[in-house]
């Protein structure tokens, strides 16, 4: 889920998602799912010339298993606290396992 | 984090497109339109009055398919159609066999210059076997 929170903390920020078709779209990030399942609006392609069904479409909703990359702003990620976020959820899951050392077997 | 049922937030986010106009880019390329009427947590998704739109350089040709049933996971992309937007695109709508036409005779091209690419790299001792792989 720490992907999913962080995604969530980059709602409203400009960014580029770029798709596993090589499709790439930027727009504002206007909402993200468990499965980021990404939301954008006020969409405008990188290379329009080749998808000329993307030019009437303003907002659009991007499945997350399509998506390759997403391109963020360096100012808006603040990489020590994702670090930090990253080991305390690979501890709490850790901590999890030894307290159920059943469930990490099966 | 344990999920409830309740939990699932693409309905959030597509609720907003219920009964719109929207175009669905398929996984194998295909753009859908249609009005929006149902979805669910995965992406599937039932659109009414649809069509196939088939672009070819700066033209288009439609072919209805009525009732389309898609699902979810040949879904790349779901787009609301801004219908000013629409109807100032500097695009030409032509007759659907000539525009199958030109997708053919554009296919073709494609399928000659690849060959010809191919044959090269396989020359240079390049594997070419994931060519027609699909991309997702």
């Amino acid at each position: 889920m720490l992907f999913y929170s962080f995604f969530k903390t980059q709602v409203g920020q400009q960014v580029t998602v770029e798709l596993k078709n090589d499709l790439a779209i930027q727009g504002v990030l206007e909402s993200v799912d468990q499965f980021l399942n990404i939301k954008l609006r006020d969409i405008h392609v990188v290379d329009p010339e080749r998808y000329p069904h993307m030019l009437s479409i303003k907002n659009c909703f991007i499945r997350g298993s399509v998506v390759r990359y997403v391109q963020l702003s360096p100012s808006t990620v603040d990489t020590a606290l994702l670090q930090d976020a990253a080991r305390r959820e690979a501890q709490s899951t850790q901590q999890m396992n030894q307290a159920k050392p059943n469930v990490a077997q099966a | 984090m344990s999920f409830a049922p309740q939990f699932f937030t693409t309905a959030e986010s597509l609720v907003d497109s219920l009964d719109k106009k929207i175009l669905v880019l398929l996984r194998d390329g295909r753009k859908i339109l249609g009005v929006l009427r149902s979805y669910d947590q995965f992406a599937n998704l039932v659109l009414q009055d649809s069509l196939e739109r088939i672009y070819v350089r700066d033209a288009y040709g439609d072919i209805e398919r009525g009732v389309f049933i898609i699902r979810g996971e040949n879904v790349v992309l779901l787009g609301e159609i801004d219908c000013d937007v629409e109807d100032a695109l500097p695009l030409r709508q032509l007759p659907i066999q000539d525009i199958l036409e030109m997708q053919r005779e554009e296919a073709e091209e494609k399928a000659r210059k690849d060959k010809l690419r191919f044959q090269l790299l396989h020359k240079q001792g390049f594997s070419v076997d994931f060519a027609d792989s699909d991309l997702y």
